[in-house]
């Protein structure tokens, strides 16, 4: 008993390989698609490396760019099979291809769907990474002299003037360090020394005097000034902005992995009832298509005891 | 005598009346180009009007718009033309159409030419607008209560953010004008009623900059205010300090973009009608 089966006539085998060639071009547009998500959050994560700490993160657009370039190449060849399928001739040289190539777009269809389980699944490491990478950002905004460190400034001003940000959590995280290089204090001056010792290790923190001191500016009140600073912490403006990308990008590798299945399914069908309709003998008359051969709910017929 | 007579057979005829067809359709593509470049320049100088005291000049946009809607549909009308024209019966049709038409091409060919021409010409007026509007931009920057102007603050700091820049001509545009509004100033500070005695018509002056001019590529942290002394800030010389806030004037940077997209919307505009 097979599982699913349906009958074709070779109308409906010929319509079925016409589906199928258009379904198989639009997957290789949406791989395309996929490929080019793929490379566009790599760039934007590689954007902002800086500002991440190491973490594991680089396997999601790398993984969707290799998904993008696979679908193009699986469903190319998927095309090129369903347009030949129309003709007997041409069938006979895809013969023997068929089966191992519907296995390996069942195998294929997998992974598009662990992949896109992996783009919903990257929120977390997400936040743990950007966590600490805004951390020591902040912490070495001032070391503008030391190598490898002397852009970080820049790149901080430029993300709070570009996500309307301010500080990881907010901005009371700029109170905590000295964001000061100490080339740029002067340290025969009385004030500088008594901030400077006033602390445990020596750092020149302010700020959570002259924001917090309403005397210190006029008509000013710290604690209903809303528009002055921005509000929003980097770690949020940051995670909502990849999160947002990878939500679409999500979107559309499920919306891959229903048309690969689409696809597989279909060309499945047509394997079957092509196969079958060359075991009858003429590929012109109806023959069944199945999924399995040996569906789930088959018992095998029972053994008549033979008369005696 | 005819000017610059050709000869042609039926198979070179068929040929050109379809290279001819072929043209028409890439100039339709083209006209769409066009129309979508004048909407883009009409877009930007939209957002850019506040700068320019909302006085800008829409005749390039617009005109743009117009060229590229007439260029779409004159050459699609053309396309048909040559392609009824293998026909002779279809072309019977066309015929006492063909004088006007190509007539009309000729006068839509001088229009492109014109347009292209007024893409270049129209950088000065531009110009001009940039230095007129910029000015009056840095005088409202205080008048966020003032309705028609509240966003005149966040529109100049936002432009001065992006296109790199500080001021009118320079920084110092910001030291001849009053741009902390009177509601922020303590009057009954002595050093702040002064400094407004200080000048003829009463305005709060100083040497400094709004945050918006600071450079963020900057080692140190911005010094925005009391610029022009050095004694003011450890280890800091007016005079050399070059990465602290942005060099140039707005109006520079604001003219090189405009220019620069005028530029290039005259060069792929003047280019079709040459080969219509």
């Amino acid at each position: 008993m097979a599982f699913l089966k349906l009958t074709f006539s070779k109308n409906k085998r010929d319509k079925l390989a016409q589906v199928l060639w258009i379904l198989n071009w639009v997957s290789v547009v949406t791989g395309i698609l996929l490929f080019s998500m793929g490379l566009f959050l790599k760039v934007e994560i590689n954007k902002r490396v800086e500002l991440m700490a190491e973490r594991d993160i680089q396997y999601v657009p790398n993984m969707l760019i290799a998904v993008g370039l696979i679908a193009c190449a699986i469903n190319f060849l998927g095309g090129k099979i369903c347009y030949d399928c129309v003709d007997t001739t041409k069938f006979l040289r895809w013969k023997l291809i068929l089966l191992p190539y519907i296995m390996c777009t069942f195998f294929f269809t997998f992974c598009v769907l662990v992949g896109a389980l992996m783009c919903y699944s990257m929120h977390g490491e997400l936040e743990e990474s950007l966590n600490l990478g805004l951390t020591e950002a902040i912490r070495f905004y001032k070391d503008t002299d030391t190598p490898g460190r002397c852009f970080l400034k820049r790149t901080v001003d430029l993300l709070q003037i570009e996500f309307k940000c301010c500080g990881n959590t907010g901005y009371k995280d700029w109170f905590q360090i000295q964001w000061i290089s100490n080339r740029y204090l002067d340290m025969s001056k009385k004030d500088v020394l008594d901030r400077l010792r006033s602390n445990v290790q020596g750092k020149y923190l302010m700020d959570g005097q002259q924001i917090s001191n309403n005397s210190a500016h006029f008509n000013y009140e710290h604690q209903t000034e809303e528009l002055n600073l921005w509000m929003k912490g980097c770690r949020q403006a940051l995670l909502e902005y990849y999160t947002h990308i990878v939500q679409s990008i999500g979107l559309t590798v499920l919306i891959t992995w229903l048309f690969e299945l689409s696809v597989l399914t279909g060309v499945r069908y047509l394997q079957t009832s092509l196969e079958n309709g060359l075991r009858q003998g003429d590929l012109n008359s109806e023959s069944d298509g199945w999924l399995l051969e040996n569906g789930p709910d088959n018992v095998p017929p029972k053994q008549i005891p033979e008369a005696s | 005598m005819p000017f610059m007579p050709v000869k042609f057979n039926l198979q070179k005829r068929v040929k050109l009346a379809q290279g001819l067809w072929m043209i028409y359709w890439l100039s339709v593509i083209v006209g769409i180009l066009i129309f979508s470049l004048g909407l883009f320049f009409k877009v930007e100088l939209r957002k850019r009007s506040e700068m320019m005291d909302n006085n800008e000049s829409h005749l390039v946009p617009n005109l743009l718009i117009l060229v590229g809607l007439l260029a779409g549909g004159v050459s699609a009308f053309g396309g048909k033309v040559c392609h009824d024209s293998l026909d002779p019966v279809k072309f019977a049709k066309w015929k006492p159409m063909l004088k006007p038409y190509l007539l009309l091409c000729c006068g839509f060919n001088v229009l492109m030419l014109f347009t292209a021409l007024l893409c270049f010409l129209m950088q000065f007026a531009v110009y001009l607008t940039l230095a007129e509007g910029l000015k009056n931009s840095i005088k409202f920057y205080k008048d966020t209560d003032t309705p028609g102007r509240c966003f005149m603050k966040r529109t100049l700091d936002m432009t001065q953010i992006e296109f790199r820049c500080c001021g009118n001509n320079n920084f110092r545009d910001w030291f001849e004008v009053q741009w902390i509004s009177n509601r922020y100033l303590d009057m009954s500070n002595d050093l702040v009623k002064d400094r407004v005695l200080s000048n003829v018509e009463g305005k709060y002056l100083m040497d400094s900059v709004p945050f918006s001019c600071c450079n963020p590529g900057s080692p140190r942290p911005c010094i925005q205010h009391h610029l022009t002394n050095n004694t003011a800030h450890y280890d800091y010389d007016h005079r050399i300090e070059e990465l602290n806030i942005w060099s140039r004037g707005c109006r520079e940077a604001l003219f090189a973009y405009f220019s620069s997209m005028m530029n290039s919307i005259g060069a792929s505009s003047s280019s079709p009608s040459c080969w219509r």
